[in-house]
């Protein structure tokens, strides 16, 4: 196969990148005038349905089909809500496209707004995204300046406003329910679904959310063509009839324990081992990798021995995984603990569950607990069939939560102590506590 | 006496023709106070509910739910300095870069330090893992701040 060119990366690095004269000598907004100039909203909608694109914020619902589920003629408004608020741990993708490539994204949202007939979007960004706030904001001011948002677009009719909200630092504010009640000036505590938001969404209208990695391949997929994308990527399995493929580019996020961390673009379905030695030069320190997180930490555990594992939305499923989630892969080394990978984990979703739901309010309260007390060499040997049975229990799968944060809490955890066991049992059994110098060891 | 200025005041109508609902401006107007006044005061949860015809109880209830915003009792320093203690920047030393920043301005999380330059807080994931162990001072990250870039790093901050 030939060498792969980056495409939603191919102008970070450049001078300027940025601005929009030269994301406008690079071929930009050439795919919105010839949509505006040639193309019904409709046409859009179908395009980016038989392209196959899949919504790359983790779940991996099909784009067009999302936008099919708005209620038809509908007198209005219907909102784009862009979900930039990127929070799974060890994500950046979204960060990287906004702060560099702004005007790729923007085009992309403008794209979706006309197809499905939204006149205003919301950009939803962390807070914690500063520079890429401000980056956003410069594009669609310049995007206002020259006739590529407000009114008459192109001399057209078609008119959108793009407001960017800043979040406040709450993971769960990603969730999309969570998101629009944010959005509205409440606490982003996730509605239950149904209604889903294509049907009653921000400000009980019609609402569809999209992720921003999403937005830029809309941009590229009305640009370059369906078959572009479809000629990347995973062919949907013939064995499984529900399976829609895994087409098009895919921006990995690499983190952990490798030579050269970073966002990589490649086409779906590299194997992790490639990302790893291929683009992250290896493992660092000439040591070898005990796993890996597979897609955001909501995803899993993989072993070394399960690194051949193919990235795209049906590989991480064939080793016990959620899914490929948001596509980033944390690497640990052979010399870090399992021990200090799940507390780790187990806090971070303690800390993150927004309390509506009992399971997983105290599920992962007593996760974070159980870890917490093996890691402090004070484990019991019972405690990884609690831990086990705790994350078996809590989530939308299991039927008794509003959520999916609590299905990615109790993943990790289960596939941990099934995949390490041996080494969790030893720890326990030896008494041994972890040498992570953690501040409540430090003080 | 009104703790908002009459120009803070304009600065959170202005974003009422954004949204369809007047509630939608809580964060925004939230934001915007605590960016001047490093907190929240009471007095400007009831003047911001005033602005969006709301009771003080729902802005209060926004605004405590997002552990981001301080009351008047806990205000910010000049610079709110977070240190990720997530997994990518656990894995290459966060947790100690986090223990020794505490150490060195002897505060715990949330704390102040004496001077009242910096206000340190643990954060989770603020999507720079690329570059871990990492920091978030105000809204900018700051990458690869080994253990051995520490001290620098707090004299930079306590100019
Ligand atoms: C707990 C939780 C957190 C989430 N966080 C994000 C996020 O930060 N960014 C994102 O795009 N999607 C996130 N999602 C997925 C969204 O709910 C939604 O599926 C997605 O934004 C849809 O966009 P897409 O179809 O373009 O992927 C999260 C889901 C859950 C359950
Ligand atoms: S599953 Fe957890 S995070 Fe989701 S709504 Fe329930 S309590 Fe909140
Ligand atoms: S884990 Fe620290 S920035 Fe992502």
């Amino acid at each position: 196969m030939a060498e792969f060119e980056p495409v939603l990366l191919r102008r970070i690095g450049k001078p300027n990148s940025a601005a929009l004269e030269t994301y406008r000598a690079d071929g930009g907004y050439r795919a919105l005038e010839k949509a505006l100039n040639s193309m019904q909203p409709v046409d859009v909608v179908n395009t980016v349905k038989n392209s196959g694109l899949r919504g790359r914020g983790g779940a991996g619902f099909p784009t067009g089909l999302k936008w099919t589920f708005l209620p038809k003629d509908h007198p209005g408004p219907i909102y784009l809500c862009v979900n930039a608020d990127e929070s799974e741990p060890c994500t950046f993708n979204n960060r990287v496209l906004m702060e560099q490539d702004p005007h790729q994204v923007l085009e992309g949202i403008i794209l979706s707004s006309y197809a499905i007939r939204a006149r205003t979007a919301y950009l939803y960004i962390r807070y914690e995204y500063g520079p890429a706030t401000r980056a956003m904001q410069k594009a669609i001011d310049e995007a206002y300046a020259s006739n590529l948002l407000g009114q008459n677009i192109l001399g057209k009719d078609f008119h959108l406003d793009v407001f960017i909200h800043r979040g406040a630092g709450a993971y769960i504010c990603g969730e999309e329910t969570g998101l629009i009640e944010s959005l509205e000036g409440k606490r982003a505590w996730p509605r239950i679904k149904p209604p889903f938001p294509a049907v009653e969404g921000a400000f009980r209208k019609p609402t569809i959310v999209n992720n921003i990695e999403t937005m830029a391949c809309v941009t590229h997929i009305l640009d370059r063509g369906l078959e572009w994308f479809r000629s990347l990527g995973v062919p949907p399995d013939p064995n499984n009839p529900r399976d829609a493929g895994s087409f098009g580019p895919k921006l990995y996020n690499l983190s952990g324990h490798v030579n050269r961390p970073g966002t990589y673009e490649a086409p779906m379905g590299i194997t992790v081992r490639e990302l790893i030695d291929k683009y992250g030069g290896g493992v660092w320190q000439g040591r070898k990798a005990k796993g890996a997180i597979p897609g955001g930490i909501s995803m899993g555990v993989i072993t070394e021995a399960e690194f051949d594992m193919p990235l795209d939305f049906n590989g991480p499923g064939k080793v016990g995984c959620l899914g490929l989630g948001t596509g980033a892969v944390t690497v640990f080394d052979e010399t870090t603990s399992i021990v200090d990978v799940l507390a780790n984990i187990c806090r971070f979703f303690a800390h993150e569950s927004c309390g509506q739901c009992t399971p997983c309010r105290e599920g992962t309260g007593w996760m974070d607990k159980i870890a917490d007390r093996i890691k402090h060499g004070q484990g019991r040997r019972e405690d990884l069939d609690i831990l086990a049975e705790v994350g078996n229990r809590i989530g939308i799968m299991p039927g008794t939560t509003i959520c999916g944060l609590a299905d990615g809490a109790g993943w990790p955890v289960k596939l941990a102590v099934k995949k390490f066991r041996a080494e969790f049992e030893a720890f326990i059994r030896d008494g041994k506590k972890s040498t992570v110098k953690s501040l409540a060891l430090v003080h | 006496m009104s703790v908002l200025s009459e120009q803070l005041k304009e600065k959170i109508k202005s974003y009422l023709p954004r949204y369809p609902s007047k509630q939608a401006v809580t964060l925004p107007a939230l934001h915007l106070v605590q960016d001047e006044l490093r907190c929240v005061p009471l007095e400007a949860i009831r003047e911001i509910a005033d602005l969006l015809d709301l009771s003080p109880a729902e802005v209060h209830d926004t605004m405590s739910f997002y552990g981001f915003f301080r009351d008047e009792k806990h205000p910010l320093g000049k610079t709110r300095l977070w240190v990720c203690r997530s997994l990518a920047c656990m894995l290459r030393g966060g947790e100690e870069v986090l223990g020794e920043i505490c150490h060195k301005l002897q505060v715990t999380p949330g704390g102040t330090s004496a001077d009242g330059k910096i206000t340190v807080e643990f954060a989770e994931c603020i999507g720079a893992c690329e570059g871990a162990p990492c920091v978030l001072l105000n809204d900018a990250a700051r990458m690869n701040v080994t253990l051995d870039k520490v001290d620098d790093l707090l004299n930079e901050l306590r100019q």
